[in-house]
């Protein structure tokens, strides 16, 4: 018996030996220490690889603007590139930064910013920029973690207020009448309620009613998340007209009226009006061609004009061969011309500051967009924020018959804790 | 019989014959050894770590955290505890429910189909079986489709005058809401005040949500099919002459399903129990593609919320200690239903009315065999299920204790 169990472990043992050595020859498997921590203080700059872009793409015009732009880099430059379309960007990132041959460039979020940057995959380049000052001061706070300017915003969207000009003018509303107070677009919503078209219809998200939190001066973190501000006495205010609203019957939820998102319920004028981004305007001529309509500025609240950004950047990995190549490529996607290229291509607000007049003289209608910027907020982002705007978003389901102080102490609870 | 034979293979003209059988098997062991032993090894080590995702696990500056990760899943009274508590809450309302009802229907379905005098057997086989047979996310998708508010399923609920759901928008427990049926809204105290996993008792028993509740029809939809073979492939399996037996008792057709038919196939209805266990704690596909644990997190399962931890928010060792979590709940109930559906001699107070009417201890044997299913205690009938039993185990119980 002895024997045999010996004769067994052998075996095994030298199963586990060559399959451990046969996984092995995959590249940098234990061992390597990552010196560098991010910083951009000497880039690597080995030209003989190829650079990689992953984007996560929302659709064909989207990939082929960024393949031209990149492609006219390429051959600009003399250093080659290829752009990929991921179908899942995180799982896709995660995978290559874990075993560490990550995309060179790629598309990243806000909520993705803290997990890479705080376990060393991204370098963080924006002091390197030549285009640095250029970016709108609140995209940047957006993409700083730990005081570090990690990567160049590469376009942003805020909300706005899309009204239904057939519904207004049935309403006997006015242009004068665009509401720029929260009574007036309580008056104006209850104007446009009837028994088949609610008068503002949004999704029933932090996303949506953080603007109100930003137009009372609150929001879920201060500007830099590294405080949590959800149970101030500002954010309170925001939640509590929303629940008002809500409860006026002037303001219902998306899903309430049978809609996926403010959008669909604005398209298929379940809604006079919504609060979306601008990205509404492909929807609309895509899907519900036949409504008009016209963007206002959100209303102001007790502290002024208030609105919600939401915004990718352009992530270069610490590990890439060639980020001073990176480098120059981002540039050259974050300058003027190229984001002006995207913009017709498919839609975004361009998020340098320079570009701004020539994009509000090719889009006179969604000049109310562009204009939230100089006001707009983000979305928390530290880490594990998203978790806690998920929860806060199942509370905010149930805001009707909520209290908002309850609600948004318990995201306050949360938000400490990542801080911790 | 088995010493000398053992020894002897190990000596002369036998004795090449290990290091042949290691030879034969090495591809084998080898690849599962790559592909499944070794990475969850390495899964079990990251569930220990502080990796974050960067780099290999077995990097130098992966430290040993000891059971950080699993202490925050389970008592960290923070957002992990109450996602991980939340994930199992809606996990086990889809077990709960998904398990006994698929296997009943699948016995159903395959006691129907299984009928002799059925015309067109084959026709109902293969139109059963064929939702297995489709990719989940393909019925997914459909399901997108046929449950939103203005689907189909509304539309047909619509004409005998009931409003349907809003089904993957609604986050309200069926439980809770059936209990506001009669004005309940607000649980007692004591179940509101406590707390498990970071979820109020109240909470836990608010039952699946609307929007899970579809994801169990969609599950008993589609696993029926498989499950339905198995059972007819064991319904095939069973010798027509103790149920003829049994005819001949004076049993009518309701009792010689459920004390002939039913305990034969008992081997059969424990792989159909273990794997509807298994596959229903492991929803993945369709909440990855469906609802992402939308609406209000009540269809975020553990391994869904495992997936999410690592990838979406680079908490590895999370992701991997929920994994490791789910993989000892798995473990647990399936021991707990094998040591439930386990053979058990019949109890004398069963056996009472048999003893006065048979005399011989023989005659015991054989009823109390043909009752409980263990066939092969009786001399001459030969077992039918415990041969298409892959872990049958100590079958002669029964024979053996009389």
């Amino acid at each position: 018996m002895q024997r045999r169990t010996s004769r067994w472990m052998i075996g095994a043992g030298l199963t586990m030996a060559g399959a451990l050595a046969l996984t092995g020859c995959s590249s940098s498997f234990g061992g390597t220490t990552s010196g560098s921590t991010g910083s951009a203080g000497d880039l690597t700059s080995d030209s003989s690889k190829t650079l990689t872009v992953l984007i996560g793409s929302s659709g064909d015009a989207e990939t082929k603007a960024v393949n031209a732009a990149v492609a006219s880099w390429s051959s600009s430059s003399g250093t080659k590139a290829t752009v990929s379309v991921a179908s899942d960007l995180n799982q896709q990132l995660a995978q290559g930064f874990a075993a560490k041959k990550p995309a060179d460039v790629f598309y990243l979020s806000t909520d993705a910013l803290a997990g890479y940057a705080s376990n060393g995959s991204l370098l963080a380049y924006g002091d390197s920029l030549a285009n640095k000052d250029d970016f709108y001061p609140s995209l940047v706070k957006s993409f700083t973690y730990d005081g570090q300017f990690y990567c160049a915003p590469k376009d942003f969207s805020t909300l706005g207020l899309v009204i239904n000009t057939d519904a207004w003018a049935k309403a006997g509303l006015t242009d004068a009448d665009i509401p720029t107070t929260w009574d007036q677009l309580e008056t104006v919503a209850k104007k446009l309620t009837t028994p088949d078209q609610v008068g503002l219809a949004i999704g029933g998200e932090y996303a949506r009613a953080g603007a109100f939190m930003a137009q009372a001066g609150g929001n879920l973190m201060n500007e830099d998340s590294s405080k949590a501000t959800a149970n101030s006495a500002e954010a309170v205010a925001g939640l509590t007209e929303v629940k008002k609203l809500l409860n006026d019957g002037v303001l219902k939820y998306a899903k309430d009226v049978g809609a996926g998102w403010g959008g669909e319920a604005f398209g298929k004028q379940l809604s006079a009006m919504t609060i979306e981004g601008n990205w509404i305007t492909g929807a609309m001529s895509s899907d519900y061609p036949s409504v008009k309509y016209t963007i206002a500025e959100l209303p102001a609240g007790p502290a002024g004009k208030g609105t919600m950004q939401f915004t990718n950047c352009w992530g270069i990995a610490t590990d890439s061969p060639n980020q001073a190549a990176a480098l120059k490529l981002v540039e050259q996607l974050t300058s003027k011309d190229s984001q002006l290229a995207f913009s017709t291509a498919f839609g975004p607000m361009p998020s340098i500051k320079s570009a701004a007049s020539d994009w509000k003289a090719a889009n006179p209608v969604l000049v109310p967009f562009l204009n939230g910027a100089d006001y707009a907020v983000g979305t928390p982002t530290a880490k594990g924020a998203a978790d806690v705007v998920t929860e806060l978003n199942s509370k905010l389901e149930s805001l009707k018959t909520g209290d908002p102080q309850q609600i948004l102490d318990a995201a306050q609870k949360n938000l400490e804790a990542l801080l911790k | 019989m088995s010493k000398p034979a053992r020894t002897s293979r190990r000596s002369g003209i036998r004795g090449g014959e290990a290091a042949s059988g290691w030879l034969f098997t090495a591809p084998m062991i080898i690849l599962l050894g790559m592909f499944l032993v070794i990475p969850v090894l390495m899964a079990l080590w990251v569930s220990f770590s502080d990796w974050g995702g960067r780099g290999s696990p077995f990097g130098g500056n992966v430290k040993f955290v000891g059971f950080d990760n699993y202490s925050t899943l389970l008592s960290g009274g923070g957002l992990a505890e109450q996602d991980f508590g939340t994930a199992l809450r809606n996990n086990a309302w889809y077990v709960v429910l998904v398990v006994p009802i698929q296997t009943a229907l699948s016995l159903l379905l395959a006691v129907l189909v299984n009928r002799q005098i059925l015309r067109g057997r084959g026709f109902f086989r293969t139109s059963f079986y064929f939702p297995s047979v489709t990719s989940s996310v393909a019925i997914t998708v459909l399901w997108l489709f046929l449950f939103s508010s203005t689907g189909a399923v509304n539309k047909l609920l619509s004409f005998i005058g009931i409003t349907g759901p809003n089904w993957f928008n609604d986050p309200s427990g069926i439980l809770h809401n059936f209990l506001q049926l009669f004005g309940v809204t607000q649980g007692p105290a004591a179940l509101t005040d406590g707390s498990f996993l970071g979820v109020s008792w109240w909470d836990w028993l608010a039952g699946p949500s609307v929007a899970m509740t579809a994801f169990i029809l969609m599950a008993v939809f589609t696993t029926s099919g498989t499950f339905m073979l198995l059972f007819i492939a064991a319904l095939q399996n069973l010798s027509g002459e103790v149920t003829e037996a049994a005819m001949m008792d004076g049993a009518n057709g309701w009792q010689r399903f459920w004390k002939v038919t039913l305990p034969q196939l008992r081997p059969t209805l424990f792989t159909v129990l273990t794997l509807g266990l298994i596959g229903s704690w492991q929803v993945f596909d369709q909440i990855y593609t469906g609802t992402k644990g939308a609406p209000g997190k009540t269809t975020l399962t553990p391994a869904f919320l495992s997936y999410q931890s690592a990838f979406n928010n680079q908490e590895w060792g999370q992701g991997a200690a929920i994994a490791f979590i789910l993989f000892v709940i798995i473990v647990f109930f399936t021991l707990f239903q094998r040591w439930v559906l386990r053979e058990r001699s019949v109890s004398n107070r069963r056996m009472r009315p048999y003893l006065s009417v048979a005399n011989g201890a023989t005659a015991n044997v054989v009823a109390a065999s043909a009752l409980t299913g263990a066939g092969s205690g009786s001399p001459g009938t030969d077992s039918p299920g415990s041969g298409s039993d892959p872990d049958s185990h100590a079958p002669d119980t029964t024979g053996g204790t009389r």
